[in-house]
C-alpha cells in the first residue's frame, strides 16, 4: 500500500475528448500515457517520481481493461530493460523513474537500448530531483542523453505542453528508432493545472499479441559487428530523421518579437521562471507575451542547429539559461556560432547566472536583468535604470541562532528508532564503529540525534561500500541496507559480494515491509496481501540462500535489549564470514493508515480496543534529555514546567504519540530515568475487566486516602497547569 | 508559434497575481491545506496553479507549499512554480520558527506579504538535545516579523486544531480566511472543507475558531502568573505547623520570598514539616551571611538563588520521592486527561523502572549501605539480583503496593546512605559558596548556580555529578580573579552544552590556561 491513494483521482483518467482533465502533473502524464497507445508502463519509485509510480500502480484496473501490462520493476536497470519490448515490436511503452541517480542503475540498459534502436516508441520519463527538497546528489541527466544518443525533452511545465510532449515524445522515438527520454522537474511533477482530454486509445498491437508472434532481428542486437553499425546509424540515419521531426512538429517553440538585438533560449523546465522575471522586470504580460524574444527548447538534445542559427541572426546577445553543470548547452552554442561563423552574437548565460545551484525566483530576476543591463538597457523600464535610493528600511534581525536545522527524520514511532537507539548504546559500551549506510529513510541516522555511518554510496551498496574493511581486524566493520535497497540491488552487490569475500563484517537490514521513503510501495519482503504482486518472500532466506550462515532475525525493533544484544553477538561472535541482522517492524506511517480505520470501526462497533500512549512524569524528570538523545521522535519535545524552582525545560510527549513502545524500551535498555509511562487506553472493556479495575482502583484509593490523609498535599498546581 | 508578436506595455495585471507561500513542517497536513486553497480558488472562478516538494521533507523536515492566482480570464497566465524572494503576498507559516524561516529566506517583506503564523512550536531535534535548555527564542521572530511583514496574524493555531480534535491545516485555513487577505466568502471556504469528506466536521470547527481570532486580530492571551498559594489539603495540626515555618519566611529578604515559598513546600512535600523547619533553618543561616555581604545592593541574588538551589538539593531523586510521585491520587486523574480517556474507558499504567545496585544500596541504613558499596563483589552481587527492567502496573494492587512500601521508606529517609551522602555533598557546596560571599558576591551566587547540574537518574546522574565537581573545581581555579563570576558561568553553560561534556572540557582548558594556579592544583 503506497503512501499515498491515488484511486479517486485514477476515476478521472476516464474521461474522454471534450472533457477538461484537472490534477497533477504527474496524473495527467497518466492519462497522456493512456491516450497515446501506450502497449506497457513499468518503472521504480523515487522522488520525485515517486506518485507517478503510485498512480500507474492505482490505475492498473483500467490499464488492464485498454490491455496495458504495468510492472513495478525491480530496479531501474529493469525498466530500462523492460523497453526490450519497443526494439523488435512496434509496441509503444513508458518507463518512470528518477534522475541522476535512476539513470545511473539504468545506464546499462540505456546504453543497450539506444544502440539496437526502438520500433515502437520508447519513453523515459525522469524526474529530474535538482534543486530544494531533493534528497540525492546534484547532477543532472543530461549527459546519459547526449552520450547514448537518446533524445532530451524538457517540456514548459504546464499540463498542456506536458501532455504533448508525451505525443511528441512516442512520434518522435518511432520516427528517428530512438529512445526518447522527458524531463519532469520536482515541482511540475506535482504541478496542479487543467488541459483538455482525449479518448483513451487501447494499443493497436499489444503485449500478449505479441507474444503470439514472436519477432526477432540479429541486427539489432548489440553485438559486433552489428554495434558499429548501429554507431554510424546513429549519426547517419536516426539524427536527422529526429531533426526533421522536430523542426517539422515546431517541438521548440519561439515567443516575442521577431527582431529584437537581444534574446533567450531557455530550457522548457525553465520557462516559467524566466516569464516571471520578465514579468517583474515589466518586459511580460499575464500570459508571457514577452517583449524579449525567447528561444524555447522543449528538446534539450539533439539541439537543433539552424534554429539557433536564426534566432541569434541580427542579435548583438542571446543569454542561456541553463540551470545547473557543467553548462552543456551553453558550451554547445558557442561551438555552434564558432562553426557557423557567426563573430556578431555574444552568448551569455553562466556569466550572468550561477554555474551551480537552483535559480530559484530572486537568482532568475537578478540574472536576466543584469544581462539586459549590460546588452540592451534601453528595455529596462526607468524604475529599474535608475531605482530610486530605496528607503532605509529597518535592520531586520538576524534569526541564524534562533532558527534551528530542521532536517527531515525519522516519523512518530518510526521502528527504525530503537534500532539506532541499540546501535548508539553499543557504541558507548564498545566504542565507534566503522559504519556505512544505505538509501533510504535508515539515513536519517546520520542526523542528530544518532549520528551514526559515514557514507552513503548508492541504493543497495550500503554493505559493498563496506568491502575494504571486510577482511578483519581489532573491530568489525557495520554496514545498514534497507528492505528496499536489499531487493533493488543489495541482496547481488552487497550480501553476495560478502560471501563470495568472505567479508568479517555485519549488516543490518532495516526491514520496515515496505519500500517506505519512496512512499510505502510494497516489495518482494512486503508482509501485506497484494493482488497483483507476489510478497512475503524472507529476507534471511534470500540471505541463507546466498551462503550467509550467520543469520538473525528479530521480529520487533523496538526491543533494545535485543536489538542491542544481537548486535553486540555479531561483534564479537567468533563465527567468520559475514552476519546478517535483519530487524523487522512494520514503517509506523504505513501501520497508522491501515490500522488507525479499523481501529476506530471496531471502538464505533463496541469490540475492545487497547490504544497506547506514553506519558512523562513531569515532577520526576529532571529535564536532562537523555532520552532525547536516544530517539529524536517528533512527539517526545520539551516543556517548561510551571515551576520557579526549576532551570531546564523538561520531557513531554504530545498527542501525536502512537505508543510504539520506544520511549519505554530506552529508557529500560539505557537505564535513564523513571518518569516514563505507558497509559494504555481500553475501550470497551468487558464487565469482568471493569469490575476488576474498580476493586483495584478502590484498594489504591483506600491506600493513598491513608497516607494523604496524614500528610499535606498540595492539590495540582505544581503538577499540571490548567 | 513561430509567429513574431507584437511587444506589450507593462501589464498591471502580473501585479495582480496573488502569490501565496505555506510553510509547513512534514507531517502537518500542509498537502491537504494546498489542496483546499486550490478548491478554493476554482470555486470562485480563479485561475491556479499550486506546486509542492513531496519527497523526505514530510519526513519532519522543513517543507514549502506554492500557490498562485488570478480571476480567469479563459486565457491561462503564465504562473511560477516555485516562491520568489521579495514577492509573496500571503505566507503562512504552520510553526513560530517556520515563520523564521520564510523571514530569513526573504518571503516576507514589508511591501506587500501579510504573514500568517501558528505561534506554536515544534521543537527541532537540535533544540531537543542539549542537556540545558536549547530551545530556539520565538521572541526573535517575532521582532523580526513585526519589521519584515506587512501585517502579522499570529496565534496559537495548533491548540485550536488540538480542541477540536483536528490537525493544524484546518485552522491555517480558517486564519487565512479570517485575515481577508482573499476574496472570497467565507462559505466557500467551509464547502472546501465540507466537500473534502472525512473528519469535515472537527475541521469545520477548528477552521472557525481561526477565522474568529484572525478577523480579529486576536494574539495569543498572555499567561497569567499563576497563582503561587495554590490549594493545601491535610491534618488541622500539619496545616498550623506549615503555616507557622511560612510565616518566618517573613523575616527573608521580600526579593527571596516568593522562592523561598516555592522551596519550603518542595522541601515539606518531600520529607515533613521538620524537614521544612530544617530548610528554613539553613535557608536563614545563608540570608543573615549575604546581608552582612552586603547582599542589599545585590537584590540579595544570594538568598535567592539559595532558596532555590537549596530546596533542590534538599529534595533529591531518590526511589522513595519517585514512588512516591508515582502513587499519588491525583496522578490517576492527571494521566487519564492526558490520554483523553472516556469514562467508559479503562486506562492501564504500565511504569517503566530500571533500579540498580547503587539505587538499592543508598536505600539501606546508611552503615549497611556504606559496607556494601565498598565491596565490589557484594556490589556486583546485588547487581545480579536487582539490575534489571521492572515494568509495572501501577493501577494494579500488587505493583502499586510495592511502590507504595518504598515510597513509605520516606519515614527513614534520614538514616538512608542515600541521605548521608546529598547532606555531605550539599554541605560541602554551601561552604564553598558562603567562603565566597564576603570575597566576591557574584562568585558565591554562580557557585550556588552549579548546583543546576545535577539531574538525572543512576549513569545520568553520575555524569551530572561529574560535571558538578568539574565546574566546582574550574571555579576554585578562577577564585580570587575579578571576573571569576563569568568565568564560572561559562563553565555552567559549557557543561549544558553537551552530554559527553566536551564543551566543559574546552572551557576548563582555557581557565587552565591563564589561571596561575595551573594544572597540578586543578589535579589535587
Amino acid at each position: 500500500m503506497a503512501e499515498r491513494s491515488f484511486r479517486k483521482e485514477v476515476e478521472q483518467l476516464r474521461i474522454g475528448s471534450g472533457q477538461t482533465f484537472r490534477g497533477e502533473g504527474i496524473l495527467a502524464i497518466t492519462k497522456a500515457l493512456l491516450e497515446n497507445r501506450v502497449g506497457y508502463v513499468g518503472g521504480y519509485q523515487g522522488a520525485p517520481i515517486s506518485h507517478l509510480m503510485d498512480v500507474l500502480a492505482d490505475a492498473e484496473e483500467l490499464m488492464g481493461e485498454l490491455g496495458i501490462r504495468f510492472e513495478a520493476n525491480a530496479s531501474e536497470a529493469a525498466a530500462a530493460a523492460m523497453l526490450a519490448a519497443s526494439v523488435h515490436y512496434p509496441i509503444r511503452g513508458a518507463v518512470t523513474f528518477k534522475g541522476p541517480v535512476g539513470v545511473n542503475v539504468a545506464s546499462d540498459a540505456l546504453a543497450n537500448l539506444a544502440s539496437g534502436g526502438v520500433t515502437g516508441g520508447a519513453l523515459i520519463i525522469v524526474g529530474e530531483d535538482y534543486g530544494e527538497g531533493s534528497s540525492i546528489m546534484q547532477e543532472r541527466s543530461h549527459s546519459y542523453a547526449t552520450k547514448s544518443q537518446i533524445w532530451l525533452l524538457d517540456p514548459r511545465p504546464n499540463l498542456p505542453s506536458l501532455t504533448q510532449a508525451v505525443r511528441h515524445g512516442f512520434e518522435l522515438s518511432e520516427a528517428s528508432n530512438t529512445p526518447v527520454m522527458m524531463l519532469m522537474r520536482i515541482r511540475s511533477c506535482h504541478v496542479h493545472g487543467a488541459f483538455e482530454a482525449k479518448d483513451n486509445v487501447s494499443p493497436p498491437l499489444n503485449v500478449r499479441d505479441a507474444l503470439s508472434n514472436p519477432r526477432r532481428d540479429t541486427k539489432r542486437i548489440v553485438l559486433p559487428p552489428y554495434s558499429y553499425i548501429h554507431e554510424k546509424e546513429k549519426i547517419e540515419k536516426r539524427l536527422p530523421a529526429a531533426l526533421d521531426y522536430i523542426r517539422a512538429n515546431r517541438l521548440n517553440e519561439l515567443f516575442g518579437p521577431g527582431a529584437s538585438k537581444v534574446g533567450i533560449v531557455v530550457q522548457g523546465g525553465m520557462y516559467n521562471a524566466v516569464v516571471r522575471a520578465l514579468q517583474r522586470l515589466g518586459l511580460a504580460d499575464l500570459h508571457g507575451d514577452t517583449q524579449v524574444p525567447l528561444y524555447v527548447m522543449n528538446v534539450a538534445y539533439p539541439i537543433v542547429e539552424n534554429e539557433f542559427l536564426d534566432f541569434c541572426a541580427g542579435k548583438d546577445s542571446v543569454l542561456i539559461v541553463e540551470e545547473g553543470q557543467p553548462d552543456y548547452l551553453e558550451q554547445a552554442f558557442r561551438a555552434i556560432l564558432h562553426k557557423a561563423g557567426n563573430r556578431e552574437t555574444l552568448v551569455s548565460g553562466k556569466d550572468v547566472l550561477p554555474m551551480a545551484g537552483e535559480y530559484t525566483g530572486r537568482v532568475m530576476l537578478e540574472g536576466v536583468e543584469a544581462f539586459l543591463r549590460r546588452h540592451a538597457v534601453d528595455l529596462l523600464p526607468a524604475e529599474r535604470r535608475a531605482p530610486n535610493e530605496p528607503k532605509e528600511a529597518l535592520p531586520i534581525p538576524d534569526l541564524t541562532k534562533s532558527v534551528p536545522m530542521r532536517p527531515p527524520g525519522f516519523c512518530t514511532g518510526c521502528p527504525e528508532r530503537p534500532i539506532f537507539a541499540a546501535m548508539k548504546l553499543v557504541e558507548e559500551e564498545m566504542g565507534q564503529h566503522q559504519i556505512s549506510c544505505d538509501i533510504g529513510c535508515h539515513l536519517f541516522s546520520i542526523m542528530p540525534p544518532f549520528e551514526i555511518g559515514g557514507t552513503t554510496m548508492g541504493y543497495g551498496l550500503g554493505p559493498a561500500s563496506n568491502a575494504a574493511f571486510d577482511g578483519g581486524g581489532e573491530k568489525r566493520p557495520i554496514s545498514i541496507i534497507g528492505d528496499g535497497g536489499f531487493w533493488h540491488n543489495g541482496l547481488n552487490s552487497s550480501i553476495g559480494n560478502a560471501v563470495f569475500n568472505k567479508s568479517d563484517g555485519v549488516t543490518i537490514v532495516v526491514d520496515n515491509y515496505y519500500s517506505a521513503a519512496t512512499g510505502g510501495q510494497d516489495i518482494l519482503s512486503s508482509r501485506a496481501d497484494n493482488k497483483s504482486k507476489a510478497t512475503k518472500h524472507a529476507i534471511t532466506k534470500a540471505v541463507e540462500g546466498v551462503g550467509v550462515n550467520w543469520v538473525r532475525q528479530i521480529d520487533r525493533t523496538y526491543d533494545v535489549k535485543k536489538m542491542r544484544d544481537t548486535l553486540k553477538e555479531a561483534l564479537t561472535t567468533d563465527h567468520e564470514g559475514p552476519k546478517v541482522i535483519v530487524a523487522s517492524s512494520e514503517c509506523m506511517l504505513n501501520k497508522q493508515r491501515r490500522e488507525r480505520p479499523l481501529m476506530n470501526a471496531a471502538i464505533k462497533e463496541g469490540r475492545r480496543v487497547e490504544k497506547p500512549k506514553f506519558g512523562v512524569d513531569e515532577d520526576i524528570c529532571t529535564g536532562d534529555h537523555a532520552c532525547m538523545r536516544l530517539s529524536g521522535c517528533p512527539s517526545l519535545t520539551l516543556k517548561m514546567p510551571d515551576d520557579p524552582l526549576r532551570d531546564d525545560p523538561v520531557a513531554h510527549i504530545d498527542t501525536s504519540c502512537v505508543g510504539c513502545g520506544n520511549c519505554g524500551e530506552v529508557a529500560d535498555a539505557a537505564v535513564l530515568c523513571p518518569s516514563f509511562y505507558r497509559a494504555d487506553l481500553v475501550h470497551n472493556p468487558s464487565g469482568l475487566e471493569r469490575w476488576w479495575a474498580r476493586v483495584n482502583a478502590r484498594a489504591i484509593a483506600w491506600l493513598q486516602r491513608r497516607r494523604e490523609g496524614r500528610r499535606l498535599i498540595w492539590s495540582e498546581g505544581l503538577e499540571a497547569a490548567e | 508559434m513561430n509567429a513574431p508578436m507584437k511587444s506589450a506595455a507593462r501589464d498591471t495585471r502580473v501585479d495582480q497575481i496573488v502569490k501565496l507561500a505555506v510553510m509547513a513542517v512534514g507531517g502537518q497536513g500542509g498537502g491537504v491545506l494546498n489542496g483546499w486553497i486550490v478548491a478554493l480558488a476554482e470555486r470562485n472562478g480563479y485561475a491556479v496553479q499550486a506546486t509542492s516538494v513531496a519527497g523526505v521533507a514530510q519526513r519532519t523536515g522543513a517543507t514549502i507549499y506554492y500557490v498562485e492566482m488570478l480571476p480567469d480570464t479563459g486565457t491561462p497566465p503564465v504562473f511560477a512554480l516555485a516562491p520568489a524572494e521579495g514577492d509573496v503576498d500571503i505566507l503562512i507559516a504552520a510553526e513560530m520558527m517556520e515563520a523564521g524561516r520564510a523571514i530569513m529566506r526573504g518571503f516576507v517583506t514589508p511591501d506587500r506579504t501579510t504573514l500568517i503564523a501558528s505561534t506554536h512550536r515544534s521543537l527541532a531535534t537540535l533544540e531537543k538535545v542539549m542537556p540545558g535548555d536549547g530551545r530556539g527564542d520565538p521572541a526573535e521572530v517575532r521582532k523580526a516579523a513585526a519589521i519584515a511583514a506587512k501585517e502579522v496574524i499570529a496565534f496559537d493555531m495548533e491548540a485550536m486544531a488540538l480542541k477540536s480534535g483536528t490537525v493544524i491545516s484546518a485552522s491555517l485555513f480558517g486564519a487565512l480566511a479570517g485575515s481577508g487577505t482573499l476574496p472570497f466568502p467565507v462559505e466557500s471556504y467551509r464547502d472546501c472543507i465540507r466537500a473534502s469528506g472525512r473528519g469535515a466536521e472537527a475541521s469545520l470547527a477548528a477552521f472557525e475558531l481561526a477565522r474568529t481570532a484572525a478577523e480579529t486580530r486576536a494574539h495569543d492571551a498572555t499567561p497569567q502568573p499563576t497563582e503561587t498559594r495554590t490549594r493545601m489539603q491535610g491534618p488541622d495540626t500539619l496545616r498550623r505547623d506549615y503555616e507557622a515555618l511560612e510565616a518566618r519566611i517573613a523575616s527573608l529578604p521580600p526579593e527571596a520570598q516568593d522562592m523561598a515559598r516555592a522551596g519550603l513546600r518542595k522541601a515539606v512535600d518531600f520529607q515533613d514539616i521538620a524537614y521544612g523547619g530544617e530548610y528554613l533553618d539553613l535557608l536563614a543561616a545563608l540570608a543573615a551571611k549575604d546581608r552582612a555581604a552586603g547582599g542589599e545592593d545585590h537584590a540579595y541574588a544570594f538568598t535567592v538563588n539559595a532558596a532555590k538551589y537549596l530546596a533542590n538539593a534538599m529534595a533529591y531523586d531518590d526511589l522513595p520521592r519517585v514512588a512516591d510521585r508515582k502513587t499519588r491520587a491525583a496522578r490517576t486523574p492527571r494521566i487519564a486527561t492526558e490520554v483523553s480517556a472516556q469514562h467508559n474507558t479503562l486506562v492501564q499504567v504500565t511504569e517503566y523502572l530500571h533500579p540498580g545496585a547503587a539505587e538499592f544500596a543508598s536505600l539501606m541504613p546508611a552503615r549497611i549501605g556504606a559496607y556494601v558499596e565498598s565491596r565490589p563483589s557484594l556490589m556486583r552481587l546485588l547487581d545480579r539480583l536487582v539490575n534489571r527492567g521492572r515494568r509495572m502496573r501501577s493501577d494494579r494492587v500488587p505493583s502499586f503496593l510495592m511502590l507504595y512500601t518504598v515510597a513509605g521508606l520516606r519515614r527513614w529517609r534520614r538514616s538512608l546512605l542515600r541521605h548521608k551522602t546529598e547532606r555531605a555533598h550539599m554541605v560541602n557546596w554551601l561552604d564553598t559558596a558562603t567562603t565566597r560571599l564576603p570575597k566576591n558576591y557574584d562568585h558565591a551566587v554562580e557557585t550556588l548556580k552549579i548546583r543546576r547540574l545535577i539531574k538525572g537518574y543512576s549513569d545520568t546522574h553520575a555524569r551530572g555529578l561529574s560535571k558538578f565537581d568539574r565546574v566546582m573545581a574550574g571555579s576554585a581555579l578562577v577564585e580570587g580573579r575579578v571576573d571569576a563570576a563569568q568565568w564560572t558561568a561559562r563553565l555552567i553553560a559549557a557543561a549544558l552544552a553537551d552530554p559527553k561534556g566536551t564543551a566543559l572540557d574546552g572551557a576548563l582548558d582555557t581557565v587552565r590556561s591563564f589561571t596561575t594556579k595551573g594544572q597540578k592544583a586543578f589535579e589535587a
